[in-house]
């Protein structure tokens, strides 16, 4: 028997030799193969549980930091948000069934030091014990979004702040918001039930309409139709001069357009634009500039493009580019509605751009990324993004639009030593009753001859025909102004 | 006492090398060491001491690398479970001690194995009881499984008992008849096997195995059973016929259980090809993959893997989570753990003065050794998965009892021959008492 126990060993040897040898196929030949493999979530929750830097206001607040946490089913780090919904707008969540979105998302690589610089940095501190995690320093500030937060109250809209010499966004606000850290907790169950409600929720609270929705921008748009015409050269602040009349009927149809309340108006640039004369500004777009001027200046502003913002999935503006024998709807879309749409943070750019001497710098939500030893790791410099007027032009406009915050629509923004302008829009949405509109107020603000500040309100769904953009978001810009006039001066770069 | 003092060096071995890794476990998972870690240590340390007393006691002669390694391996087991499910690590640790319980229990009883083969019906009917309890209205389906019997609130797995009584009735009943099965009394050409009288408790030895295989869906147990069996019959006749016709007799069982059950056929599917449904069938074999990659040469670290993703990583897939934390070096460790244990059982077998034990030692040992090797072939996708417990690792009560008491038998099997051997020799026997 002895010699078939020994050949039953040697077999047996074998057939482990076999095993191991799968050992190493999977664990050293194939490891990488089996690691990239994208049913694969040990990586991810991997750069989970890393250390993650911190995300901090402009006003010095901590927004986002990573804390350590135990018996936590494996993970050794979760996600925290200290002000809950007032920033998720701009830091999105970070969340291990659901990804990332916001900064979280876009900045992800300096947040656990894994691009080329903080690298080589970590290699030369290979003996001091420091991470080589980025700390991300917003331009947004945490009081003004407060500020704005509690002035747009329960009301679904947004509000956006920024300065118009640097891109840089102050505030980015959006209602309805959510709190990141239901989703960020390593609760997976937990997570999963928040993640369930909010997709259901009314009013899309993953959204942030700031940049990632679109709206009829209503009357607030005839500063690019206006602008389109002064590009082309056309219109001047004292030609041409529009009839004065209650309604006009374009070609090729037989419905007019109408203006506000049903009353007459006309003239020139800054006559039109002070009382928002729809049927001037039709004619304008029809007329006097054109479907190829039209479309050519509306991309001059920024239609049909998404803003460069450094944040994901920005939504495109637009403004329609088939008009070849639709005029009817050239006077529609040259007063902000038929299929034009814009972001409120396209608007904010259009306002600030004739703030800034017709110059759109790139929107940034980060200033800069710094290092656990103190140091700067990278700084966004302000990058213009868009020229849509030169000097002259662009002051035509600008002018046009200190009336309307002196004299006009706007002039709930007047503000004594402050070279405010301004144009309010309400956007009709069908004609359903009762009455319903998007309220909107765009506005730049500054020392004479500057624009330190650019804002957008847009306060969606509003009832009522006495529910326009100077009554509804015309005060909440007022008080977000103020506060932002108040806010100690940026250091100029 | 040469040999319980090395047992006894081994086992403090065993001892660092456990408390050792139950830390770095703790730390790895949490950053603290396990909640109650000095008492476990303290008393991991006097229940090996606790051990080696006993085998002083009632096995003084046997071979010293049988408990240590049995220990080494459950106390790895242990760790991984403790680390994966530490609600289950109270319990296993309760199996653990009722299974050493278990081994004294059976060294304490069974002075001589032989004595085992004056038994073999009645523990071979045993044995086959066992085998089809879950039949009966006692069984219980878990997992799709139909191998677990309750007793009130008692649930156990009949078969890791079974095939410890099977493998005693065979070496007594091939002892008794391998002369006669050896002849070969008929056949055709070179190929001749024996009179069918003789082979009549094989075949139904092979029948029952067969039909664990289609109604208890245990595909595991079954080839173990078959592996047994053939085996047995092999080393007791010298025939290598038996081999050709109990492989062709179970690539018959299996080509038929293939064409017959969705199950096996889901098996086999899964196993050539994972990823063409990665998060439902393959998902289980896919992570189990995934972890072993994870792990590369040295592994993540004990506790360090994150998130066990395998379903029951804590039974059968417990070495897939070993491969991932200790690496390739951790889990050759633990094959070569296994092959030490095989080859120290079959070291005994060679050396027994009486074949029944030789027979058993021999069959034990097979036991472990293919047990072993069906599970993390299926775990590392060298064959098709039968779910099946690695021997000592896994979770589980029924598992670990069985064995223990698989080893309690080899000790035996190795004290008694050692025994007399040294009274031949006419060495003075230090301690314990002579055999009958």
């Amino acid at each position: 028997m002895n010699r078939q126990i020994r050949r039953l060993g040697v077999v047996l040897v074998a057939v482990y030799v076999v095993l191991f040898a799968q050992l190493n196929v999977v664990q050293v030949l194939r490891a990488d193969d089996y690691r990239d493999n994208p049913a694969n979530t040990r990586q991810i929750q991997r750069d989970f549980s890393r250390e993650r830097g911190l995300i901090v206001s402009a006003d010095e607040r901590v927004v986002a930091e990573t804390v350590d946490v135990t018996n936590a089913g494996g993970f050794a780090r979760e996600r925290r948000y200290p002000l809950g919904e007032l920033m998720a707008p701009v830091t999105g969540y970070f969340s291990f069934l659901y990804g990332a979105s916001g900064v979280e998302d876009t900045y992800n690589a300096e947040l656990v030091g894994s691009t080329f610089g903080q690298q080589v940095a970590g290699w030369r501190d290979l003996f001091t014990d420091r991470p080589t995690v980025g700390d991300v320093r917003l331009s947004v500030d945490a009081g003004l979004q407060e500020v704005a937060s509690q002035a747009l109250g329960d009301r679904e809209g947004s509000v956006v702040v920024l300065d118009p010499r640097t891109g840089e966004i102050l505030t980015l606000w959006s209602n309805p918001s959510y709190d990141p850290n239901l989703l960020s907790t390593v609760d997976l169950g937990a997570s999963q039930v928040a993640w369930d409600a909010l997709v259901d929720a009314p009013g899309n609270p993953l959204l942030t309409k700031a940049y990632q929705e679109r709206y009829f921008p209503g009357s607030t748009f005839k500063l690019v139709t206006a602008g389109a015409g002064i590009r082309q050269g056309t219109v001047t602040a004292t030609e041409p001069v529009y009839p004065v009349e209650a309604a006009w009927v374009p070609p090729l149809t037989e419905v007019p357009i109408t203006n506000f309340g049903g009353s007459a108006c006309g003239g020139n640039l800054v006559e039109i634009l002070r009382v928002s004369c729809n049927t001037a500004f039709s004619r304008m777009g029809v007329e006097t500039v054109g479907p190829d001027g039209m479309v050519a200046g509306a991309e001059a502003f920024g239609f049909n493009a998404s803003a460069p913002i450094d944040l994901p999935n920005p939504a495109e503006s637009v403004f329609p580019t088939e008009f070849t024998r639709d005029l009817p709807k050239l006077a529609q879309a040259s007063i902000g509605q038929n299929d034009v749409v814009a972001t409120p943070l396209q608007m904010a750019l259009v306002a600030g751009a004739i703030g800034n001497g017709g110059i759109m710098m790139t929107p940034t939500v980060v200033r800069e990324i710094t290092d656990r030893g103190g140091g700067v790791v990278r700084r966004e410099e302000p990058r213009p993004w868009l020229t849509p007027l030169d000097p002259a032009g662009n002051q035509i406009l600008r002018d046009a639009m200190i009336d309307v915050a002196t004299r006009g629509t706007a002039s709930v923004l007047a503000t004594n030593g402050v070279e405010v302008g301004g144009k309010t829009g309400t956007a009709q949405l069908g004609f359903g009753e009762p009455e319903r509109q998007h309220t909107w107020i765009v506005a730049f603000a500054g020392p004479p001859g500057e624009a330190h500040l650019a804002l957008a309100v847009v306060v969606l769904n509003q009832e009522g025909g006495d529910a326009t953009g100077s009554s509804v978001a015309g005060p909440i810009a007022r008080t977000v102004l103020d506060a932002a006039l108040a806010l100690p001066p940026r250091a100029g770069r | 006492m040469g040999r319980r003092n090395t047992e006894l060096g081994l086992l403090a071995l065993v001892a660092v090398f456990v408390i050792a890794a139950h830390l770095l476990a703790g730390l790895g998972l949490n950053g603290v060491a396990p909640e109650g870690f000095v008492a476990f240590a303290v008393g991991l340390v006097g229940f090996l001491a606790v051990v080696n007393l006993v085998m002083r006691w009632l096995a003084p002669q046997a071979d010293p690398t049988f408990v240590p390694l049995a220990g080494v391996l459950n106390g790895l087991g242990y760790v991984m479970i403790a680390r994966i499910d530490p609600e289950l690590a109270g319990l296993q640790m309760m199996w653990t001690v009722l299974g050493v319980g278990l081994f004294t229990g059976v060294l304490a009883v069974l002075r001589n194995s032989r004595n085992l083969s004056t038994y073999r019906w009645t523990i071979g009917l045993f044995g086959l009881v066992l085998i089809a309890l879950p039949f009966t209205p006692l069984g219980t389906t878990v997992g799709g499984a139909r191998i677990w019997v309750s007793f009130g609130p008692v649930t156990f797995q009949p078969g890791e008992f079974a095939k410890v009584a099977l493998a005693v009735f065979f070496a007594a009943y091939l002892v008794e008849k391998r002369e006669l099965l050896a002849m070969g009394s008929w056949g055709v050409g070179r190929l001749r096997i024996p009179d069918p009288k003789h082979l009549g408790p094989v075949l139904v030895a092979w029948g029952v195995s067969l039909l664990v295989m289609m109604y208890q869906t245990d595909l595991g147990s079954s080839l173990l059973f078959f592996a047994l069996f053939v085996v047995m019959l092999w080393v007791a006749t010298a025939r290598a016929s038996y081999l050709a016709v109990g492989g062709t007799l179970f690539a018959a069982g299996a080509v038929f259980a293939w064409s017959t059950f969705d199950h096996v056929q889901r098996r086999v599917r899964v196993w050539l090809d994972p990823w063409e449904d990665v998060t439902g069938e393959g998902y289980q074999i896919a992570q189990s993959t995934f972890a072993i990659a994870d792990g590369g040469m040295v592994g993540t670290g004990l506790g360090q893997s994150g998130q066990v993703a395998i379903p029951v990583a804590e039974t059968d897939f417990i070495f897939a989570v070993i491969a991932q934390e200790l690496g390739l070096f951790g889990a050759t460790a633990v094959l070569v753990a296994f092959l030490l244990l095989v080859g120290t059982g079959l070291r005994t077998a060679v050396r027994a003065d009486n074949p029944f034990d030789t027979l058993l030692a021999t069959g034990l040992s097979a036991l472990v050794g293919v047990q072993a090797f069906i599970i993390v072939a299926g775990v590392t996708r060298v064959l098709p998965l039968t779910g099946i417990t690695l021997p000592f690792v896994s979770y589980g009560g029924s598992s670990l009892l069985g064995s223990w008491l698989l080893v309690a038998l080899l000790v035996r099997i190795s004290d008694g021959n050692n025994r007399r051997a040294a009274q031949r020799d006419g060495q003075p026997v230090v301690a314990g008492r002579a055999d009958a």
